[in-house]
């Protein structure tokens, strides 16, 4: 993984995901070593991500590796109208990894085509978010300690959460089970469901949150925005129709965790915080192991 | 038959050198005509629609003088007109003749449809790899998303 950049959960093998998920168990064993010190790691935030922005220089700062960067294009030359090539070009001349998030899509593969150093994808407007990816796998192989043959339950805006579409790419790997659940307008889009279909694997849908509870391994909750619905009568008719609050945790496995990828708005009750399924902090920290892994092998001093 | 082809020739005349592109679906003779930049064409440029065909029903044809379209422009008809036939003429005669193809690879003619793609809003070249010959449907390197026949402008 030496050199490569990491744009969109495609471009690594499932067989790298698992080595990822490997490095990751013992950077969370020990989590601190200067194992990063010749290095200079730049995360340009073309727009702000405090959560994935920290998660990363927290990740680089325990190795040792200095950081530059931004983390809003209002202090930059962008705001002078700078081009994205120019700027790539010019950070790649200080740093040895570049960590981007941009507000347009595909950015991040260009920047890849005009950089002499890696990128790693931070978020591409609405494509592609793969280290959130790789945390979720993580976090899902820790508390269920295998990534075959589960039964992942993903709930609420499964049309444009970019998030729930690469988890269900990355899935499609290992024999799982989807059940989804949404209201009928954000139903998970028809070019995703094919990557299930080609691997001859299930899924099932709802509208129902309560019924999934007691099949699911994983349930997997993500945020009901008020802007997706042309219709503000429509949103007010769903939006409470996807809360998980705590009694109705009842019927679930014993095993089973909630995973978010955090912000939380309401959608998951305060009350379910206290419950030992509740994973979703937990996994926002995993996500610091997740990116160690990730520095240390595309710097290649882990092979 | 040999006489039934050449009278239907004769609804347009023949060149002496140049291309023509035959068994164009006759809706889409002017888009072909859009996209190659023919209207502003300085030489003799001959078409003809809605001609009988046996193969397609009904069907257009475009004769250009002194033209000879390189691979882009021929990736181009293809994406507009998969049925096209293209001919070289020279001296009169026909000196090759094939139907054109929708490439593997779409590069710098067609516009990514999402209006957020990076390639709308910096100064490069698109680039997509067809998915779906048949229905043509060709995903962005970039962003990723699909661009379909029905939302596709070219460069």
């Amino acid at each position: 993984m030496k050199n490569k950049s990491l744009i969109s959960i495609n471009d690594f093998t499932p067989e790298e995901h698992i080595r990822i998920l490997d490095l990751a168990e013992d950077f969370e064993r020990r989590p601190t070593q200067r194992i990063l010190e010749e290095f200079v790691v730049a995360t340009l935030f073309f727009e702000p991500s405090t959560r994935t922005r920290l998660s990363f220089e927290s990740a680089a700062s325990r190795l040792g590796a200095r950081l530059i960067g931004f983390s809003e294009p209002a202090s930059t030359s962008l705001q002078k109208g700078e081009s994205l090539r120019d700027t790539i070009r010019t950070i790649s001349n200080y740093s040895d990894l570049i960590v981007m998030r941009h507000p347009r899509e595909g950015s991040a593969r260009f920047a890849s085509e005009i950089s002499p150093v890696p990128i790693i994808n931070a978020g591409d407007g609405a494509n592609q978010h793969p280290t959130q990816t790789l945390l979720d796998l993580y976090s899902i192989r820790k508390t269920q300690g295998k990534l075959d043959n589960l039964e992942i339950a993903f709930i609420g805006d499964l049309k444009y959460g970019r998030t729930v579409h690469s988890l269900v790419m990355a899935f499609c790997n290992y024999n799982t089970t989807f059940h989804l659940v949404s209201p009928e307008a954000l139903k998970l889009p028809s070019s995703v469901k094919m990557h299930i279909k080609e691997k001859n694997l299930t899924y099932h849908q709802y509208t129902d949150l309560q019924e999934v509870v007691p099949k699911a391994d994983i349930i997997y909750m993500t945020r009901i925005q008020k802007e997706r619905f042309s219709d503000p009568i429509d949103y007010e008719k769903v939006k409470n129709s996807y809360v998980l609050k705590r009694q109705m945790l009842e019927g679930a496995k014993s095993t089973m965790k909630i995973l978010h990828p955090l912000p939380r708005v309401n959608e998951i009750a305060i009350d379910v915080d206290a419950n030992p399924m509740a994973y979703y902090f937990t996994q926002a920290l995993n996500g610091v192991f997740v990116r160690q892994a990730l520095l240390a092998s595309i710097l290649g001093v882990v092979a | 038959m040999a006489k039934k082809e050449i009278r239907k020739e004769l609804k347009v005349s023949a060149i002496e050198n140049g291309s023509v592109i035959d068994h164009i679906p006759s809706q889409s003779v002017f888009q072909v005509i859009r996209i190659l930049n023919l209207t502003e064409y300085p030489n003799q440029l001959l078409l003809a629609t809605n001609l009988e065909s046996q193969k397609m029903g009904k069907k257009g044809i475009i004769k250009v003088s002194n033209k000879f379209f390189v691979p882009q422009e021929i990736n181009k008809i293809a994406l507009v007109a998969p049925s096209a036939t293209l001919i070289v003429i020279r001296d009169f005669n026909v000196t090759e003749k094939k139907q054109v193809k929708v490439p593997a690879q779409v590069e710098k003619i067609v516009k990514c449809f999402n209006p957020n793609c990076i390639t709308n809003n910096e100064e490069m070249e698109t680039h997509f790899t067809v998915i779906d010959k048949k229905e043509l449907k060709l995903r962005c390197k970039y962003c990723e998303k699909i661009t379909a026949k029905d939302n596709m402008t070219f460069i």
